[in-house]
């Protein structure tokens, strides 16, 4: 349309509606509303395949990167001799001030980012001061707020096709055109109402797109679904547990190499239970093009209370590999039967070729929540190794490893540290780790230069007391009481080089509190991550030597991403506490076994830090 | 139990009639006066606490303690002290009188606006809330007093008789 159009027009539609219409430049210019958009009416987009752009090493077009999850970027204009000095290149607001897990994805000239609740999205053009290109503000019902366990926090955008995908709050998946930002389709999926959130970042394979559930806590059953990306249909959906045609197993679907036969999640679950028992899907996705497999892990079977819901509980707490075509299961590996800790299983799955006993495995790496790093044959679902990651985990001894015995694969678990071993209304104490994990969601990356992987990590042990609760829907289901307390040595994070399959710690830094950032490696032979203080850091891949260091506006949950511009390589990272972090952590943590004189003397990252979502973009000086 | 069913209907009651406004700030003298089933009430029969010389806290504010981390800690963090996500209920405690408590928990509080989102969700419908709440009320109180420290009480008053059944049936699960 031209100008003198819409001049014209404003004339008679009132002062208004002119500003609206012809401010050239005005920030949120192309701004499109969720309800303004005609459902369905708008017409597909096309673009360029997530394969291709993901290609281009200039852009992170990925959540995690690329379809193995590994974020090891191959710039390296930033490099061990240069880093020291990285400056602030530009900053941005998200004008939200909830926590800020995730991280922006960018696409030629174009940053695309979301925020928290209200999960506003934003296009900003790189080429032209960082200017708002279109912004997009769902139509969300708050109540959808507090059925969000542990902050409205959301992991980030997929692009695929021309489009951005948003897994909103309120569990509806929305694509938007990437070019204007407006609606192309919207799917609700389960219903927020029973307690079933949206805080992943999708994953584009192909015409696919594949997401997971949040609500563990209030009894979801849980599920992964994919989704045509021209038009949101869901073309397979598979629970975690349930009836086989749930689950999507079949005949030849196996666990560590043995088929697992019929109704084999039904077998391990009392009654009904399965129905409101969790094992939700609020991670990471990765994919192997060769295999045609997508892998993920589920959550904790739901309630906390272990003694409500005797069996295994297959299959919560459990690695997936499914046939990305039709959803159905080839291999499955429980990490965690019968969990009584609420050690999700829900971290990222790392593909990465690595060397064991000389020859070259395609394997998956995965740093679960229960402590342990897992090695497993991508391909067979074979377990290769499995090490303890941080040195306090005590809840049990080791994984069994013996192929001839009753237990393979299963952990040898220490009673006194299992809190469905002596019935209700016990206090189990002094479990390493805590409920969050040795690491919870925020993912390791892989250096294929080092080999090594570098894992943010918690170093936080509990006390759990199970006791009953009741079921109602859309409310929380948990069933027990963690006092969470700082490992040994009195802190709470460990930021480490670890080599899973010899179990080696090759460097680490202690940290005050848990690191929850995600990392980045680079071929510039520098990793990066975010502390909880706030702290964007770079270090050395090889010797754990801090390179650089800025403390950022609020405390960092977000994961750190790069990218080139004009030939210039940018380092980005998302600020904004919150999170489990910020809810467990915000007061400090006490330690009811230790000394009166300890108790309270642990410091709170509240006296660090405060809230405020902001993006922080660095670069080194000149052009 | 029929004190626990009773509580459940004045929530919604108070809720309902919109009583809300009505009530005078703050939670008055915490001193414990009468006791039943466990719990403590103060001189206008509200839930307290009763801590003994020796640190001993009663079995109706350790309950509290137990119910309060199961679904206020989510949001409000440990022992009441607040998070990045929700008030420090230590402080909003000294704020309010018994019946504001009970009608801000059975019927949630909404606070969206251009500034913030903050929902606390309506617990009226939840057993694993409104069976405890006097229970969990006593253990905030004792919080916001500095009666009760940080953390797990170290020491508490033995369970009373007929507790367990009662909080099973209350909850309405199989023992």
């Amino acid at each position: 349309m031209k100008r003198n159009g819409i001049l014209l027009g404003c004339a008679t539609l009132g002062v208004l509606a002119c500003l609206s219409l012809t401010a050239p430049t005005a920030i949120g210019q192309n701004t499109t509303n969720g309800t303004s958009n005609a459902p369905a009416a708008a017409p597909s987009v096309s673009g360029p395949s997530v394969a291709q752009e993901a290609a281009n090493p200039d852009n992170w077009a990925m959540p995690s990167l690329n379809d193995a999850a590994t974020r090891y970027s191959p710039l390296k204009q930033i490099n061990t001799g240069n880093a020291d000095q990285l400056q602030v290149a530009w900053t941005f607001s998200t004008g939200v001030l909830r926590g800020h897990e995730g991280q922006p994805l960018v696409i030629g000239n174009v940053m695309y980012l979301v925020t928290p609740f209200p999960n506003n999205v934003f296009a900003l053009d790189l080429s032209h001061g960082e200017r708002i290109i279109w912004e997009y503000t769902p139509t969300q019902n708050p109540d959808v707020i507090p059925v969000m366990c542990c902050d409205t926090v959301n992991r980030g955008v997929a692009y695929g096709d021309g489009e951005i995908i948003l897994h909103q709050a309120d569990n509806s998946v929305v694509a938007l055109d990437a070019k204007t930002g407006k609606e192309v389709w919207k799917t609700p999926l389960a219903s927020y109402k029973e307690g079933a959130t949206g805080t992943d970042a999708p994953l584009v394979v192909g015409n696919k797109v594949l997401v997971g559930v949040s609500g563990g806590e209030f009894g979801v059953q849980g599920f992964l679904a994919a989704l045509d990306i021209k038009d949101g249909h869901i073309i397979w959906k598979a629970f975690s547990e349930g009836p086989d045609d749930q689950i999507l197993f079949d005949s030849k679907t196996t666990s560590l190499g043995k088929p697992v036969g019929a109704d084999s999640s039904l077998k391990t679950w009392k009654g009904d239970q399965w129905k409101i028992g969790g094992g939700d899907t609020w991670g990471w996705y990765s994919y192997d093009p060769k295999l045609h497999l997508v892998y993920y892990g589920s959550g904790n079977p739901s309630t906390w209370n272990p003694n409500q819901r005797p069996g295994d509980n297959k299959w919560s707490m459990t690695i997936f590999a499914r046939d990305i075509d039709t959803g159905v299961a080839k291999w499955v590996y429980q990490m965690t039967p019968h969990d009584q800790w609420d050690y999700d299983g829900v971290n990222e799955m790392i593909l990465a070729n690595l060397t064991v006993d000389g020859h070259e495995v395609p394997a998956l790496v995965h740093f679960d929540r229960n402590g342990f790093s897992y090695v497993l044959n991508r391909e067979t679902g074979e377990l290769i190794a499995a090490h303890k990651y941080d040195p306090s985990v005590n809840w049990a001894t080791g994984i069994d490893m013996n192929k001839s015995s009753p237990t393979y694969g299963r952990p040898e678990v220490v009673a006194k540290y299992a809190p469905g071993s002596n019935g209700v209304s016990v206090n189990y104490a002094g479990i390493c780790p805590a409920a969050l994990g040795n690491k919870d969601e925020q993912p390791a990356a892989f250096d294929p230069q080092t080999q090594l992987f570098y894992v943010p990590t918690n170093h936080v042990c509990m006390d759990y007391e199970p006791y009953p609760v009741a079921y109602t829907a859309g409310q929380p289901y948990v069933g027990a009481t963690l006092s969470m307390f700082p490992g040994p040595g009195g802190y709470m994070g460990r930021f480490i080089a670890f080599d899973p399959v010899t179990g080696k710690t090759v460097w680490h830094i202690d940290d005050q509190f848990s690191d929850w950032g995600g990392a980045l490696t680079t071929a510039g032979g520098v990793v990066f991550y975010g502390t909880l203080k706030g702290y964007l850091q770079a270090v050395d891949a090889k010797t754990g030597k801090l390179l650089y260091s800025f403390k950022t506006p609020s405390g960092i949950i977000g994961n750190v991403m790069t990218y080139m511009h004009d030939g210039k390589q940018y380092v980005a990272v998302l600020s904004g506490v919150g999170g489990w972090a910020g809810i467990g952590l915000a007061a400090g943590l006490t330690d009811p076994h230790a000394g009166l004189g300890a108790v309270g003397g642990y410091a709170a990252l509240k006296n660090y830090t405060t809230l405020g979502g902001q993006l922080t973009v660095f670069a080194l000086p000149g052009k | 139990m029929n004190r626990r069913l009773c509580i459940i209907l004045t929530a919604v009651v108070l809720v309902t009639a919109g009583a809300i406004a009505t009530f005078a700030a703050g939670p008055g003298d915490p001193k414990p006066v009468s006791q039943s089933g466990g719990l403590w009430t103060d001189k206008d029969g509200a839930p307290t606490y009763d801590i003994g010389k020796d640190g001993t806290i009663d079995w109706g504010t350790f309950v509290g303690y137990l119910r309060y981390n199961d679904t206020c800690l989510r949001c409000h963090g440990p022992d009441g002290a607040g998070s990045s996500y929700a008030p420090d209920l230590t402080q909003a405690l000294q704020q309010i009188s018994y019946a504001q408590f009970i009608a801000d928990v059975a019927g949630g509080i909404k606070a969206v606006n251009t500034a913030q989102q903050l929902v606390m969700p309506a617990f009226s419908e939840d057993k694993n809330v409104m069976c405890f709440i006097q229970e969990i009320y006593s253990y905030l109180r004792a919080r916001s007093t500095g009666a009760v420290n940080r953390g797990r009480p170290a020491k508490t008053a033995p369970d009373p008789k007929g507790f367990d059944e009662a909080s099973y049936k209350c909850l309405g699960i199989p023992q």
